[in-house]
């Protein structure tokens, strides 16, 4: 499906993009130094398909996503200072330092949450758009997941109750390739993770995540159909995970050739593409991206400083939230 | 007042509660067609809207209720048989207990979790299990356990309205047993058990079904001048601990019956709560009637001897006494 895409919107694009790659590369470095304690999965290589589909949204839409959390939000607009006190275990957090790296979630701009147990937000999601179709709101719901959980019971489940309650949800499986080391040809047998489509009886789509516009017109083409209440789709972004699964595992699982790595990042990086369109096919001028780029920059310095001048969460907070408050 | 059994009073707060608040509807397999009797009427009422048929697909069916209620409905999910429970324990455990708190508050996931309870029938280990304290092990959830039909209408209107996840253990032992209830409306809040029947001499703790054994056990004992004090917690999570603690520390002596396997079953838990913090009443050792530890076989000549019954219970109030 072919969008118009403003100017604004197009400068929106490489805004969110840059904004998660030079947020997670902070987040590496506060990582290496011991100041982001427990886990760390990054999306560097795969801003593409993550702001492609999010542009494709509105702000009251729903999203859920996994353990890769941090790109997710902030491609849903989410602001980076509640993210980064998260990864650094602030009170100030989004999830008020009880979630970290892996369960970011903004309720503000739709994002119901990260959830780290591989394909269990697959479900979450179709029933997001369940309750949106039954209060009558047009609202549709996204969940983004990688080719892992797609070979999880979770996957086939929540897809089927999507696909039989013709619910206003967009599956988005980022195929990166590996569920951690293990290569999705071990995994699967079918060539695309979208062939399985057919299956549930919705449309599958193939596209090129590192191309953010191919994702975002799949995605709008998908919305639209959801709004319309024809269903479903799932959406299969071909992408690739420049950096471990998580970082700092430790040593060198050699599951993939340095080669392999180079030449994605060399010949399909989805900002290095996106920007030469912007210059060539959008007419933009250097500058104004590099204007956007420092913006960039100066948000997640910003975010680091609110992050580390906010206070660590009162130890007495570990026991609220188990439950909801008592109303007397 | 009128008579109502167990599985009438379930149905009735369901039906009362959809008709007051519509973003309550019932999920869960052959709810349309009323397979246990507990959505009478509903479909015809309600529609298929709210009376949702649904796959075998039980982790599907908890993670979907998931997801409506984080963005504002109530999901009752009937999973009929408590061990197909068990399909569905991730999205139980790591999405419906924990999404409140690891999210810092911005989840609510009001759900009510729907299991009954089908044991001493011949129907083997994979569809007898009473797997309540499994869930008790989880912050996050809340847990009824209701012993007969009042408690139950009252237990699961409150369970409906709650702003957390409520699990609904349902006796189908008693089913068709009956209670009055009044034609106006009420609510039992969570975390207030109720005395059965006041004594000196033995408390009961009995969970569901079994307070009815308790109370038949107390009668035999009445007729030796045993005087037993009855507690129905009614709910485990959150649990009464201040009822126990009083009843015991009038008592001095401590008998639990619980349905359960007897391995990290809500008995052991209370019996532990009430050795931590009230140990200092007690006149003899706590004891647990529980069901055995092991599977629950197919043939009668093994099934029913595993149980808790009423000789069981009277010889475990006569130990303390002795």
């Amino acid at each position: 499906m072919k969008v118009n895409l403003s100017k604004d919107e197009l400068a929106e694009m490489m805004r969110r993009m840059i904004r998660i790659r030079y947020f997670e590369d902070a987040a590496v470095e506060l990582h290496k130094n011991g100041e982001i304690r427990g886990s760390l999965h990054t999306s560097h290589g795969q801003e593409g398909e993550i702001v492609g589909a999010c542009m494709a949204l509105r702000l009251d839409d729903y999203m859920v996503g996994n353990h890769r959390s941090h790109g997710h939000p902030i491609g849903k607009g989410a602001k980076l200072r509640g993210l980064m006190a998260e990864l650094l275990a602030r009170e100030t957090g989004v999830c008020r330092g009880k979630g970290g790296s892996m369960h970011l979630a903004d309720f503000s701009v739709g994002s119901l949450g990260e959830t780290s147990i591989v394909g269990s937000g697959i479900p979450v999601a179709a029933g997001a758009a369940l309750g949106a179709k039954m209060q009558g709101l047009d609202r549709v719901s996204l969940c983004f997941f990688g080719d892992g959980a797609a070979q999880e019971g979770a996957f086939h489940e929540g897809i089927n109750f999507a696909a039989i309650w013709q619910l206003p949800a967009i599956f988005l499986c980022e195929n990166n390739g590996y569920a951690v080391s293990t290569p999705i040809s071990k995994t699967a047998l079918v060539e695309n993770i979208a062939d399985r489509a057919a299956g549930y009886g919705i449309p599958g789509v193939v596209v090129d995540g590192q191309d953010v516009i191919a994702v975002h017109e799949a995605v709008s083409a998908a919305v639209q159909r959801a709004r319309a209440g024809e269903g479903p789709t799932l959406i299969e972004a071909k992408t690739y995970r420049y950096l471990d699964h998580a970082a700092n595992m430790g040593r060198d699982l050699k599951y993939r050739t340095d080669e392999e790595i180079e030449s994605w990042r060399s010949s399909k990086d989805p900002i290095a593409r996106f920007q030469a369109r912007m210059l060539q096919d959008f007419k933009f001028e250097a500058s104004e991206i590099e204007a956007i780029d420092a913006a960039v920059k100066e948000d997640v310095a910003d975010s680091v400083t609110f992050a580390k001048d906010s206070p660590f969460p009162d130890p007495a907070e570990a026991w609220t939230d188990v439950y909801a408050p008592i109303v007397a | 007042m009128a008579s109502k059994t167990f599985l009438q009073a379930i149905r009735d707060a369901q039906y009362e509660e959809m008709q007051r608040d519509s973003n309550v509807f019932i999920m869960g397999e052959d709810v349309e067609c009323n397979m246990f009797g507990t959505t009478t009427g509903m479909i015809d009422d309600f529609g298929r809207d709210r009376v949702r048929d649904t796959p075998i697909a039980e982790a599907g069916m908890a993670g979907v209720a998931a997801g409506a209620a984080m963005v504002g409905m109530r999901p009752i999910v009937d999973f009929t048989i408590a061990p197909f429970l068990y399909p569905a324990f991730d999205q139980i455990m790591s999405i419906i207990a924990k999404s409140r708190y690891l999210y810092g508050g911005q989840a609510k996931v009001p759900v009510v979790l729907r299991a009954n309870m089908i044991y001493g029938n011949g129907n083997a280990a994979q569809h007898s299990d009473r797997p309540y304290s499994m869930f008790m092990h989880m912050p996050g959830l809340k847990i009824m356990v209701p012993s007969n039909a009042y408690d139950m209408k009252g237990l699961m209107k409150s369970a409906i309205r709650d702003e957390d996840p409520v699990m609904s253990f349902e006796d189908v032992a008693l089913w068709s047993t009956k209670s009055e209830i009044p034609d106006e409306e009420y609510l039992i809040p969570f975390g207030v058990a109720d005395i059965k029947q006041k004594g000196k001499d033995c408390t009961i703790v009995a969970i569901g079904a079994m307070v009815n054994l308790a109370l038949a056990a107390a009668e035999e004992l009445a007729k030796e001048n045993i005087s037993v004090e009855i507690v129905d917690p009614r709910t485990l999570a959150p649990l009464d601990t201040a009822t126990i603690l009083e009843s015991v520390k009038k008592t001095g002596r401590l008998v639990i019956v619980d349905a359960a396997f007897s391995r990290c079953s809500a008995a052991s838990e209370i019996s532990a709560i009430v050795s931590d913090e009230g140990f200092w009443d007690l006149r003899a050792p706590i004891v647990r009637v529980t069901t055995a530890d092991t599977h629950i076989p197919f043939s009668s000549s093994m099934e029913p001897q595993l149980y808790p019954s009423k000789d069981k219970v009277v010889a475990a109030v006569r130990r303390t006494l002795s």
